[in-house]
C-alpha cells in the first residue's frame, strides 16, 4: 500500500528506482486517492487514466496546454478546448518521464486568491473543507497537500503559487521572471506570469524547478540560468543575512497567529546562524497592490481578447451577427472576475487615461524594483509572512473584491520586481497552516532552496492535514 | 487650381519576402490554398508566444538606411488592440512610439531639381488575415451571407513607411512611389508589386491657399492599386476638396475609396467615435536593440540607390529619360553601353523603346555588343536592327552577323528605283514641286518598302531630293 499522503516526490522516485513499485502502481495509487478524496475537495478538473512516462506522476494547473487533454484555465469560455500542442513545461516534464495525473482547478484565468472564481466550482482546503485553499493555483496546492499528487505545477502572477502553498501547508516557488518558459501557458498578465512548482518538500521543489527551468526559443522573454540548479543539503543558515521589511511586519490585517508563527520561524533562523534585521520597503508595500491592479488587468484585457468565439471554445451565435456574437460569447463565457479585470484594464489603457494609469504604474514598478535592489545591497534574503491570513472560509470574501485582492499584499511587490520567492510552511495558527515567504535577488533560487531546506528541517512541520492523517493509517 | 496648393503625405505598406512569417515559422507564400500556412502561433491559440523574425528586422533596418532614417538603438513592439476576425489574437503586434526607423529623407529627382520627401518613420508589424465576404452586396460585410477567413496572410511581415506631407502634386506622389518601389526591389526585400498587394499606398490629402503655412483638414484615400490610379485618385480628391472650399463648404476628415473604373470617390462609413487601439508595449517581446554590429555592415553593403543614379544620368539625359531608365532597371546597362562607346541619347531611346518592347532582361546583355548595334543602327536594315535588339539578351550574342547585313547605300543600285517611284506618283511630285516639302517622306517610305527596309534611309533621302530638283 502506497501512502500517497506522506510520500514525497523524491521518495517516490526512490521507490521506482529500487523497483519497489512500478510506474503503473504509483500512478494508480494517486488515481485511487483522487477517486477517494477529490469528490470533497474538487482539486482536479479532470484526470488522465493513461500512463505516459516511467517517472513520478505530476498534476498541472489547468492553464498549462496539454496536447490532446482539455485545457480550460478554469473558464467556461474554453469548455471543450483541447490544445494541439504541449506547453514547453509540459514537454520538459514529458521528456523527464513524468506522467500526467490530471489538470487541477483554478480561479478563472488565474484571477483570484481562493479558487472560488473557477467556472467549475470551488476547490476546498484539505485542512478544513469549509475553507478555501487559496488561489489561483488552489487545485494544485490542495492536490499536493491531500496526497492527490506528489507534486504539481501552478502559475504565479500576483502570488498564485506562494499564497495557496501557504494556505495548504505545502512548498511553493515563484521562480525569477524569465527562467521558466511561458510558451503554452494560457496568459493572464504576460509580464508577471511564471510557472512554479508546488511540492511537499524544498528538495522536491528544487528537483521540479530543475526540470522545467531554462531558456526556451519559443519564449523570447526567457534567459539561460546562470548556473545549474543545486539540490539543498546543508542544515544551517550561517552568514545568511535576512531582512524583515518593517512595512510588512507592521501591516494592518496580519493575523496574530500568522505573525507568531513567522516570528518563531525567524527565531529558528537566528539559531541556525542567520543574521536577521529589519529593512525598509515603504513604496513597494504601499503602492504594490494598486500598481499590480493596473498592470495585470491591462495586460489581461488584451490577452483575453482572443477568446472571441471565432476559432475555438464557446460561441454564442443566435444573432448571426459579428458584434452580437462577440458580446454574447464573452458575456456567457467569462465569469465576473475576468469581466471586472477586462474592464479595469481596458480603462487603464484608454486614450487619455494611459499616462495617468498604465504609464504611471510602469514608473512605480521601476521604483519597486529599485527599492528591492537597494535592500539586497545589505541583505541576502527578505522574509515575511506569505499571506496575511490563514485559509479563510468559503464565501468570506467573494462579495468584496478588494478584501480578496489584499490576500496578495505580501506576495505582489517582489512579483512586480521579477524576483523569485519561496513559500514554506512554518507552523499552524488555529490548526491551519501558515506560510513563510523568502524573497531573493534575481536568479537566487539556489540560495532560496538552501535557506528553505535548512528551515524546513529545523521546523519539522508535519505537512499532512491533521484530519486526513488518521484516515490514511 | 494654381491658387490652391496640394499637401500630400503617403503611408506605404511593403510586404517583406522573408521565407517565414514575422513571429512564427510558417512559410510566406502568395496564392497558396487558404489556411494551409498556419500554426498555433499565427492562429492565436491560447498560450502561444511570438518570436521575432531576425531577417525581417535586418531588412527593415536596410530599408530604413536606404530612406536615410536613424535606426533606433531601442525599438519596441506594441500591441494594437481591436476586435475583428482577421486578428486571431485580438491585437496586432506593431510598433508605436518607438519604431525601428525614424526621421529619414528620400530625394526624388524631378525636372525642376530634387524633391526632398521627409520620412516620419518606417516600422515593422504583422499583417492581418484575409477576409472574404461571400454573397450580398459587392464583397462587403453588410448583407453578406457569410465570411471566410484565410489566416495564411496572418502574421506575415509588413513594413509601414509614413512620409511627411511634403508632396505637392499627384505627379510628385507617383514619382516618389515609383522610385521608392525601385529602391525596395533593388534591396531585394520585397517584390513590391501593387497588383499583388505586396506594395500598398494610402494618401493623406489636403489643400491650402498658396503661400499659407498652416494645414487644412485632410482626408485619407485608400484602395489604389497602381501608380496611375494613385495619381488619378489624388487628382480627383484634390479637385473635390478645392470645389468644396470654393463653394464655401468645409472639407470633413474622412476616408475615401477611389474607383479607377469610374473615376469616382466614395466615402467610407464614418464611425460615431474614434477607434481607440489601446496601444501598449508588447509584454511577450523584449525591446529590439539592433547592435552596431548588425547595422553597420548593412549600411556599408547598401548599393547605390536609384535616386542617386537618376541624378548621375541627368548629365547626359533629360529628366524623363533618366528616371525611365532607372525605374525600369535599365540604367546600369545604359551606363555600360555608353562606356563602351554608345551615344547616350540614342542608347536611351532604344533601351526605352525597342528594347523594352522586346522584353529583354537588361542583366543578360553584353554592353560592348550592344554598343556596336547602337553605332550601326542607321546603317543596317530596320528589321535587322529590331531582330538584333530582341536577340541581344541571348547567351553568346554577337552584333557582327547583323552588322554584315548592311543597308543598300549604293546610289547606282537605288537610283533606278527612285526614278520608278517618282514616275508612278506624278500627283505627289507635282505637289512637292508646288511647295509641299512634306511629301518627301512619302517617297522615301515607298523606296524603303520596295527594298523591304534594306535601303539606307539617308542615301534614299538624298537621292529623292536630287531627282526632284532635276
Amino acid at each position: 500500500m502506497i501512502d500517497t499522503l506522506r510520500l514525497t516526490a523524491e521518495e517516490a522516485s526512490g521507490l521506482l528506482e529500487r523497483g519497489e513499485v512500478s510506474p503503473a502502481e504509483l500512478h494508480a495509487a494517486y488515481l485511487g486517492a483522487i477517486e477517494e478524496r477529490d469528490g470533497e475537495l474538487n482539486a482536479y478538473l479532470r484526470t488522465v487514466a493513461e500512463l505516459d512516462g516511467e517517472g513520478v506522476p505530476i498534476a498541472f494547473k489547468d492553464l498549462i496546454s496539454t496536447r490532446g487533454v482539455e485545457t480550460t484555465a478554469g473558464s467556461r469560455i474554453l469548455s471543450g478546448y483541447t490544445p494541439v500542442f504541449d506547453a514547453t513545461v509540459a514537454t520538459r516534464c514529458r521528456e523527464a518521464g513524468l506522467p500526467l495525473l490530471g489538470k487541477t482547478n483554478m480561479d478563472e484565468f488565474a484571477m483570484g486568491s481562493s479558487t472560488e472564481n473557477s467556472g467549475f466550482g470551488p476547490t476546498r482546503n484539505p485542512w478544513d473543507p469549509e475553507r478555501v485553499p487559496g488561489g489561483s493555483s488552489g487545485g494544485s496546492a490542495a492536490a499536493v497537500a491531500a496526497g492527490l499528487a506528489p507534486w504539481a505545477l501552478g502559475s504565479d502572477t500576483g502570488g498564485s503559487v506562494k499564497q495557496p502553498a501557504a494556505l495548504c501547508g505545502v512548498v511553493g516557488l515563484r521562480p525569477t521572471y524569465g527562467t521558466v518558459s511561458r510558451y503554452g501557458i494560457l496568459a493572464f498578465a504576460s509580464s508577471l506570469d511564471q510557472i512554479g512548482p508546488l511540492t511537499k518538500t524544498v528538495r522536491d521543489c528544487a528537483l521540479l524547478y530543475r526540470t522545467i527551468a531554462g531558456r526556451d526559443p519559443c519564449d523570447s522573454t526567457t534567459v539561460d540560468l546562470p548556473g545549474p540548479v543545486e539540490l539543498p543539503e546543508g542544515e544551517d543558515l550561517r552568514r545568511v543575512r535576512i531582512g524583515l521589511p518593517r512595512q510588512m511586519l507592521e501591516l494592518e490585517g496580519i493575523e496574530p497567529g500568522v505573525a507568531r508563527a513567522v516570528e518563531s520561524a525567524l527565531d529558528l533562523a537566528r539559531e541556525l546562524g542567520a543574521e536577521v534585521a529589519e529593512c525598509e520597503l515603504p513604496r513597494s508595500v504601499e503602492y504594490g497592490l494598486p500598481c499590480y491592479y493596473l498592470i495585470a488587468p491591462a495586460e489581461a484585457s488584451s490577452n483575453l481578447a482572443r477568446y472571441d468565439g471565432v476559432r475555438y471554445g464557446l460561441r454564442v451565435d443566435e444573432a448571426w451577427e459579428l458584434d452580437a456574437m462577440y458580446e454574447r460569447t464573452r458575456d456567457a463565457g467569462f465569469g465576473d472576475e475576468p469581466k471586472r479585470r477586462i474592464m479595469l484594464g481596458t480603462y487603464a489603457l484608454s486614450a487619455g487615461y494611459y499616462e495617468a494609469y498604465y504609464g504611471q504604474a510602469q514608473k512605480v514598478r521601476t521604483l519597486i524594483r529599485r527599492e528591492h535592489e537597494a535592500v539586497f545591497e545589505c541583505f541576502d534574503l527578505i522574509a515575511s509572512a506569505t499571506s496575511p491570513t490563514v485559509a479563510f472560509p468559503l464565501g468570506a470574501k467573494t462579495q468584496n473584491p478588494l478584501a480578496m485582492y489584499a490576500s496578495d499584499l505580501l506576495t505582489i511587490p517582489s512579483n512586480l520586481a521579477g524576483l523569485p520567492g519561496l513559500s514554506i510552511p512554518c507552523g499552524l495558527a488555529d490548526a491551519l497552516p501558515v506560510g513563510l515567504q523568502l524573497i531573493g535577488p534575481q536568479f537566487s533560487e539556489n540560495l532560496l532552496f538552501r535557506a528553505g531546506h535548512a528551515l524546513e528541517q529545523a521546523l519539522a512541520f508535519d505537512a499532512v492535514p491533521a484530519r486526513l492523517a488518521g484516515a490514511a493509517t | 487650381m494654381n491658387r490652391w496648393e496640394p499637401v500630400i503625405g503617403l503611408e506605404i505598406h511593403v510586404h517583406l519576402k522573408t521565407r517565414t512569417k514575422m513571429f512564427c515559422a510558417c512559410a510566406v507564400e502568395y496564392g497558396a490554398e487558404p489556411n494551409t500556412l498556419t500554426c498555433p502561433v499565427c492562429l492565436g491559440h491560447p498560450g502561444t508566444l511570438p518570436v521575432p523574425n531576425a531577417r525581417a528586422v535586418e531588412w527593415t533596418v536596410k530599408l530604413g538606411l536606404a530612406l536615410g532614417c536613424e535606426i533606433a538603438a531601442h525599438a519596441v513592439f506594441h500591441r494594437k488592440n481591436y476586435f475583428y476576425p482577421d486578428l486571431a489574437k485580438g491585437y496586432q503586434i506593431s510598433q508605436y512610439d518607438e519604431p525601428l526607423c525614424r526621421d529619414g529623407r528620400f530625394l526624388v529627382p524631378t525636372a525642376e531639381g530634387e524633391l526632398e520627401v521627409g520620412i516620419v518613420r518606417a516600422h515593422l508589424e504583422e499583417d492581418a488575415a484575409k477576409i472574404v465576404h461571400v454573397g450580398g452586396a459587392g464583397g462587403r460585410i453588410g448583407g453578406a451571407d457569410y465570411s471566410l477567413v484565410d489566416y495564411n496572410r496572418a502574421g506575415t511581415p509588413l513594413v509601414e513607411i509614413v512620409t511627411r506631407p511634403d508632396l505637392r502634386s499627384a505627379d510628385d506622389a507617383r514619382r516618389f512611389l515609383q522610385l521608392l518601389r525601385q529602391t525596395i526591389v533593388e534591396l531585394g526585400i520585397s517584390d513590391a508589386e501593387m497588383e499583388k498587394g505586396t506594395l500598398r499606398a494610402d494618401a493623406n490629402i489636403s489643400v491650402r491657399r498658396a503661400g499659407d503655412t498652416g494645414l487644412r483638414t485632410r482626408t485619407e484615400l485608400k484602395n489604389m492599386n497602381s501608380f496611375s490610379f494613385i495619381a488619378r485618385g489624388i487628382e480627383a480628391e484634390l479637385a473635390r476638396q478645392v470645389e468644396v472650399w470654393e463653394s464655401g463648404g468645409e472639407v470633413v476628415q474622412q476616408t475615401y475609396d477611389f474607383h479607377a473604373d469610374t473615376g469616382a470617390l466614395t466615402a467610407r462609413r464614418t464611425k460615431e467615435e474614434a477607434e481607440d487601439y489601446r496601444y501598449f508595449p508588447e509584454p511577450d517581446l523584449v525591446p529590439l536593440s539592433p547592435p552596431p554590429e548588425l547595422v553597420e555592415p548593412v549600411r556599408r553593403q547598401l548599393p547605390e540607390l536609384p535616386g542617386a543614379r537618376v541624378g548621375r544620368l541627368r548629365a547626359d539625359l533629360d529628366f524623363e529619360a533618366a528616371t525611365g531608365l532607372v525605374t525600369s532597371g535599365r540604367d546600369r546597362l545604359f551606363e555600360a553601353v555608353v562606356a563602351a562607346g554608345g551615344e547616350p541619347r540614342p542608347t536611351a531611346n532604344v533601351l526605352m523603346n525597342q528594347f523594352a518592347t522586346a522584353g529583354v532582361d537588361p542583366a543578360a546583355v553584353e554592353a560592348d555588343e550592344f554598343a556596336k548595334l547602337i553605332a550601326a543602327r542607321d546603317r543596317i536594315p530596320r528589321d535587322t536592327f529590331l531582330r538584333a535588339v530582341a536577340e541581344s539578351g541571348r547567351p553568346g550574342f554577337a552584333a557582327e552577323p547583323y552588322l554584315a547585313e548592311a543597308a543598300i547605300s549604293d546610289t547606282d543600285a537605288l537610283a533606278p528605283l527612285v526614278e520608278r517611284v517618282l514616275a508612278e506618283n506624278p500627283k505627289q511630285v507635282a505637289s512637292y514641286r508646288g511647295g509641299k516639302e512634306g511629301v518627301l517622306g512619302f517617297f522615301v517610305g515607298q523606296v524603303m518598302r520596295e527594298t523591304r527596309g534594306k535601303a539606307d534611309p539617308k542615301v534614299v533621302n538624298e537621292l529623292v531630293r536630287e531627282k526632284l530638283r532635276a
